[in-house]
């Protein structure tokens, strides 16, 4: 838009000085009245680069003399030349002189073709007052757009106040939750000690009484591996009695020895009850029991039986040749999900029964006395008011963090784009329905079914370097086979509304949309001298 | 019970296997060329350690460099050179083909056979070639030469010569898979207008159709084609829409219908319409071995059939080979038949035939005025009488770029002469630096063509910045100035079967320096071309030919001489040519923004000096477009600089042509400076002319002659 109101103004200076000089002045077909002085008649003609002077009568002879072309700025002989049309009623042109005679009119006054049969028609009246009406509507658009536009700074401005203000706000009762925070910090660890001490009073009680157990069932088990070990029953156990568990063999190199057995007992051949205490203490880790030798089976792996039924799925689903890849993929992922059930459900069913049965054993840890419970209740309390505070600083941590982000944001040189921050904007065309949301992300959905493309995150500003704001990048979308990831490039146009007007794809996965606001409207020049384009 | 399988195709044979061979030894032979289409050197290798040259047109996905494998066309022709003679062998079989090679020399080094020379030790060098094809009868032409130029009019004589194109299919066309609608083309037109570059044609690929059903378009995006094309003509421009052979099975296409019903299409082995995936989904195959079949396809292209169309469109025929995307490689089982034809036996044809009838109703739509111009991928021999082709899907890689010149150089040489490369390579993207090269070596090869993968980024000429967008102007703007010598260059492939773009052994058939020379070429006689075909090229060193001759740098006019490897410095604006001492060169050096734009404007003659001091070449005018140069309307003069004097006299007195062109400017490279230049015209007037003369290059410039371009005049130095 604002080329188009560059395009304005030059076109009313030109038109001002057009109308000043009406009269025709002579000078050689092609050249502008501006370099008329060197060319004057009759005169040796200078080439303007200066390299060559040549006689008048070879300025337009239709041989080009001059490198830079000068000479012949009303034939097509120079390579490089350029002729000017002065397009009386519209504006005036350059065009390369290998446009002159070729059969095609360019100079709305046709005065390119003076020469080649083509039947122009002088259009430049025509022309001039389309253009003007154009320019004319664009520079009414223009003028609401910008007063709209100087509504949206003033609004964005408002805004921006008042996100400073609720910053202020948040800062504040920030600090106010970071000295909750410390101070429910103290409180909770004031709670916590005593608890800690409690509890481990409390485990440490339960840990005396579970060695107790042990102690005395150690006890019993040996005992009872007197008994077994004491084959003849005579209230000895023997190094002969000793031999028959082999797995005591200290150095565990194949044959237990009577002397290494002798060793085990204490250097006597035999020992009573008493004297075994020592003689178990030094066997217990190694002592396999008779009895339960054979009723540790291992326990089958459970995943082989659940797994089966899992492959016969796979076999079925390949055996459909025909469906489509993207379903034939989804069901592959279906698959692994149940397989990665099934090894995370199995083990707890299987290994759970043994470990009960080891806590059997010990028992369970009776329940903390009230005392101590206590303890824990209002400890616990603490805790949870401390994370409750720590998550509510977290919140305006992040509170101030968008607000921050907010109002650093580059919504314009005047903040006039915030309006369209969080807001999103569609267009619907025949296939598909693009959805811009700016300074966010821009997609695709297909109107008919079908999953939404994302064709980019918003970038930067991608105007040329004295216009920045005329182009918004939107990068990285959703990647193309052999291609790039999708991009969008959106053209801003001035306008009274907020509106998307087209998409196009002009290379693949590159998009182009142009999008309607009055937040680009440049001040339209305070301009009324009708009186001038009437003349024309 | 002879079934075959490949893959998961079968092959019925239902007449069992069959094969025909015949070997042929070429005693004192070493080079051997032609057989195309293979991405290879123009001097085929023997075959010994690997596969045989296949020909089996087929639709090749990225083909792979320096290989026999088959590509999209067959012409079964080649060539044996020796210093001594050159001749030719032409195995007229249509069914897939194999071609060995085997020497007795090969792998011997130069210094080994020049042991063997010197010790008189030496057996006669010897290329012994095996021909097997699949089906048919052994029908074999030999053309015993003597000369190349023998060989080239003994073949001419058999398969036709170079149908002459319309010029200005001669100039530059911008192609891309695809232009998304008509806004797009509009805007590209302009863009070429914005960036000053010429150009003649803008193509436009599958994606313009209604839902790839041919002779169609899309409704929206190319809502009303005549518009559109008579936007280009009123900028005296020209468009190019595709239309392939395969047919999109719908009852509600017109084209099927008609096809269907009048039996036209392949049939398969069971005796159904054979249905193979293509572009469009399921896809018929029209019969173009029948002439009736071509007589009514031919009948399509009429303005009242093919909606939309214009005397301004033209046709490219792709996908001819023909491509069925679920067929054995990629194309039609074999024992499909048509009528009592199977498939094995004409596969090679189909290609031929698709772009005969497409030519064919071209000419019928202006009542046998027009001359047509359509591009195909597929071809056989005789190809070159229907119109251009080009080297298929090849890819944006630098030796892409160099595979770009032995594969045309090998079409020529078997009478296909309007052949070029996708320039800047069809798959991948080029570096700009690859583009411009690109567009440098196209600029001289005879179809000049940008075309480009649907999934590249966007690559008209102006999208590389100002540096690389004012290379390429100046690359295409060379192409626009020489128009007037490719045009004579056509005229007389068209006239004598010899190759335009065409190796220096042709041209030099004594040198052996000059037999297997690809990285360069010749345009004609007269203009030696070594483009520049690697990255971050320093330099080219071009071996430019003849002892005794003289080569001007067509840039600097700087003179050098023949025989010898010349080292050329470059830069990234430098097209290494030369003008060969002795020869006349016609340019119109006004390039303006179509070639038809250009017609009647004036020439700059560009003779340059042998050290006998003479030159001569040949201008020829018609009317660019018809063909009524049949009918004898046409300038071809003869431009003779001899003894100090320039003269024009008619090649064609019986011929009749009025041209308001005229002579704007002479060159004479190597020449002395003259006291005086006289100009005397047919009508006996005489007039001094004005020149300069640049010492420093031996360069005279006559200023301004102005004789009329089809008169007799003599311009005499004294």
């Amino acid at each position: 838009m604002s080329s188009h109101f560059r395009h304005f103004l030059v076109l009313l200076l030109m038109l001002l000085s057009v109308g000043v000089s009406a009269v025709e002045v002579q000078r050689p077909r092609g050249v502008p009245l501006s370099k008329r002085e060197f060319y004057e008649e009759g005169k040796p003609f200078t080439c303007l680069d200066g390299s060559h002077t040549i006689p008048f009568d070879r300025v337009n002879d239709d041989y080009c003399d001059c490198q830079d072309g000068t000479d012949e700025p009303g034939t097509a002989a120079c390579p490089n030349g350029s002729f000017h049309c002065t397009n009386a009623g519209f504006r005036p042109a350059f065009i390369p002189s290998s446009r002159i005679n070729d059969g095609i009119c360019d100079c709305c006054d046709t005065t390119d073709e003076y020469n080649s049969g083509a039947a122009c028609q002088n259009t430049c009246r025509e022309l001039g007052r389309n253009e003007r009406e154009s320019l004319r509507k664009l520079a009414e658009i223009a003028k609401e757009g910008f007063l709209l536009k100087q509504q949206l700074i003033h609004e964005s401005k408002r805004g921006i106040e008042d996100k400073k203000t609720k910053l202020e706000e948040v800062q504040l009762s920030r600090k106010e939750l970071v000295d909750r925070v410390e101070a429910l910090r103290t409180v909770k660890e004031t709670a916590e000690q005593p608890e800690k001490e409690a509890k481990d009073r409390h485990l440490q009680a339960w840990e005396d009484q579970k060695a107790v157990i042990r102690m005395e069932k150690d006890k019993g088990k040996m005992a009872e591996v007197f008994l077994e070990l004491d084959d003849d029953a005579d209230g000895f156990v023997s190094v002969s009695e000793l031999l028959s568990h082999s797995e005591l063999d200290p150095d565990s190199d194949g044959p237990f020895t009577e002397e290494e057995a002798q060793v085990i007992l204490g250097s006597v051949d035999k020992v009573d009850t008493v004297a075994f205490e020592t003689v178990w203490s030094n066997i217990k880790e190694k002592y396999k029991s008779e009895a339960t030798t054979d009723t540790s089976a291992p326990v089958e792996p459970p995943h082989e039986e659940t797994g089966e039924p899992v492959s016969d799925n796979d076999s079925e689903s390949y055996s459909e040749d025909d469906i489509p890849e993207e379903e034939e993929e989804d069901d592959e992922d279906d698959e692994d999900d149940d397989q990665d059930d099934a090894d995370y459900k199995t083990p707890p069913t299987v290994t759970t029964p043994e470990k009960k049965s080891d806590d059997d054993d010990e028992g369970t840890m009776p329940p903390y006395n009230q005392e101590t419970q206590n303890l824990i209740d209002s400890a616990q309390k603490a805790r949870d008011e401390f994370d409750e505070a720590e998550r509510a600083l977290r919140e305006v941590d992040d509170q101030i963090r968008n607000l921050e982000k907010e109002i650093s944001f580059d919504f314009g040189p005047s903040g006039e784009f915030a309006y369209l921050y969080s807001q999103c904007y569609e267009l619907s065309t025949s296939e598909y329905i693009y959805k811009l949301c700016p300074f966010n992300r821009v997609s695709q959905k297909p109107k008919y079914g079908g999953s939404e493309t994302n064709l980019g995150s918003w970038g930067k500003w991608a105007g040329p370097e004295n216009d920045v704001y005329a182009l918004m990048k939107y990068e990285h979308g959703t990647g193309c086979w052999q291609g790039p990831n999708r991009s969008t490039t959106v053209k801003l146009i001035c306008g009274k509304e907020t509106v998307v007007t087209s998409t196009s794809e002009p290379s693949r996965c590159e998009y182009l949309m142009e999008f309607i606001t009055p937040a680009v409207c440049q001040e339209p020049p305070s301009l009324d001298s009708p009186h001038v384009h009437e003349e024309l | 019970m002879w079934e075959e399988t490949f893959k998961s195709h079968s092959d019925s044979k239902p007449n069992g296997p069959s094969a025909v061979s015949l070997d042929f030894s070429l005693p004192g032979v070493e080079h051997v060329y032609g057989i195309p289409e293979h991405a290879d050197t123009l001097r085929l290798k023997t075959t010994d350690n690997g596969d045989p040259y296949r020909l089996y047109n087929l639709d090749v996905f990225q083909y792979e460099l320096y290989n026999p494998m088959a590509l999209y066309g067959a012409v079964p022709v080649m060539l044996a050179h020796n210093a001594q003679r050159t001749t030719g062998i032409f195995w007229l079989n249509a069914a897939e083909t194999w071609v060995d090679i085997s020497s007795n020399t090969a792998g011997k080094t130069v210094f080994g056979k020049m042991l063997d020379y010197v010790q008189g030790s030496s057996e006669t060098p010897q290329t012994d070639v095996r021909w097997i094809s699949e089906s048919g009868i052994i029908d074999v032409f030999i053309m015993l030469g003597p000369t190349a130029k023998d060989v080239f009019s003994q073949y001419a004589s058999l398969t036709g010569t170079q149908s002459f194109p319309p010029l200005s299919s001669l100039a530059y066309h911008q192609c891309r898979w695809n232009y998304n609608d008509q806004e797009d083309v509009k805007a590209v037109d302009m863009g070429f207008d914005e960036h000053d570059i010429p150009y003649d044609f803008i193509w436009l690929d599958i994606e313009h159709t209604d839902g790839k059903r041919y002779f169609t378009w899309d409704p929206h995006k190319f809502a009303t084609p005549k518009e559109m094309l008579q936007g280009l003509m009123d900028k005296k421009r020209k468009m190019v829409a595709i239309v392939d052979p395969h047919i999109k099975v719908d009852s509600s296409y017109k084209i099927h219908n008609e096809i269907r019903s009048r039996g036209y299409y392949i049939k398969n082995k069971d005796g159904g319409d054979y249905e193979g995936w293509c572009w469009p989904g399921s896809a018929g195959y029209p019969d173009f071995t029948r002439a009736d079949m071509r007589s009514w396809w031919a009948s399509m292209f009429a303005y009242d059939q093919y909606e939309g169309s214009m005397e301004n469109l033209y046709t490219w025929n792709d996908m001819n080979e023909p491509s069925v995307f679920n067929g054995p490689e990629v194309t039609m089982h074999k024992d499909a038949t048509h009528g009592d034809w199977e498939h094995r036996d004409v596969h090679n044809l189909y290609g031929f035939y698709v772009q005969m009838a497409t030519a064919e109703g071209q000419i019928q739509r202006s009542g046998g005025v027009e001359r047509p111009f359509v591009l195909t991928r597929a071809f056989f021999a005789g190809s070159q009488r229907y119109g251009a082709v080009w080297t298929g899907d090849n890819a944006a890689e630098w030796d892409h770029l160099k595979i770009s010149i032995p594969m045309c150089l090998s079409l020529g040489l078997v009478g296909i002469s309007f052949c070029g490369a996708d320039v800047g390579g069809f798959f991948k993207t080029p570096s700009s630096e690859l583009l411009v090269r690109w567009y440098q070596t196209g600029a001289y090869q005879p179809f000049f063509r940008a075309h480009a993968h649907l999934d590249t980024p966007r690559r008209e000429p102006w999208l590389f910045g100002p540096e690389n967008t004012a290379l390429i102007r100046e690359a295409v703007r060379q192409r626009y100035t020489l128009l007037p010598y490719w045009y004579l260059q056509f005229y007389h492939t068209h006239r004598t079967g010899e190759p335009v773009m065409r190796p220096l052994w042709v041209e030099y058939p004594q040198d052996p320096a000059t037999f297997a020379l690809d990285d360069e070429f010749l345009i004609g006689r007269d203009l030696l071309v070594h483009p520049v075909t690697e990255e971050g090229a320093r330099g080219v060193t071009a071996y430019l030919p003849g002892k005794n001759e003289v080569w001007f740098d067509v840039n600097t006019f700087q003179k050098h001489n023949g025989a010898q490897n010349l080292y050329i410095p470059v830069t990234m604006n430098s097209i290494p040519v030369f003008q060969r001492g002795g020869s006349i060169i016609p340019r119109k050096l006004r390039v303006r923004r179509s070639s038809t734009c250009m017609e009647h404007d004036p020439y700059t003659l560009y003779v340059a000096l042998n050290p006998q001091r003479t030159a001569e070449g040949e201008l020829y005018i018609d009317d660019g477009h018809t063909f009524n140069y049949e009918k004898k309307e046409f300038v071809h003069r003869r431009l003779s600089f001899v003894s100090n004097i320039l003269s024009s006299v008619d090649l064609a007195p019986d011929a009749q042509f009025t041209t308001p062109s005229w002579i704007e400017r002479v060159v004479i490279l190597g020449a002395s400076k003259p006291s005086n230049v006289t100009l005397k015209t047919a009508d006996g007037q005489e007039s001094q002319l004005e020149f300069d003369f640049d010492s420093s290059m031996s360069v005279l410039t006559l200023r301004k002659p102005g004789m009329n371009a089809g008169a007799d005049w003599t311009v005499t130095l004294k």
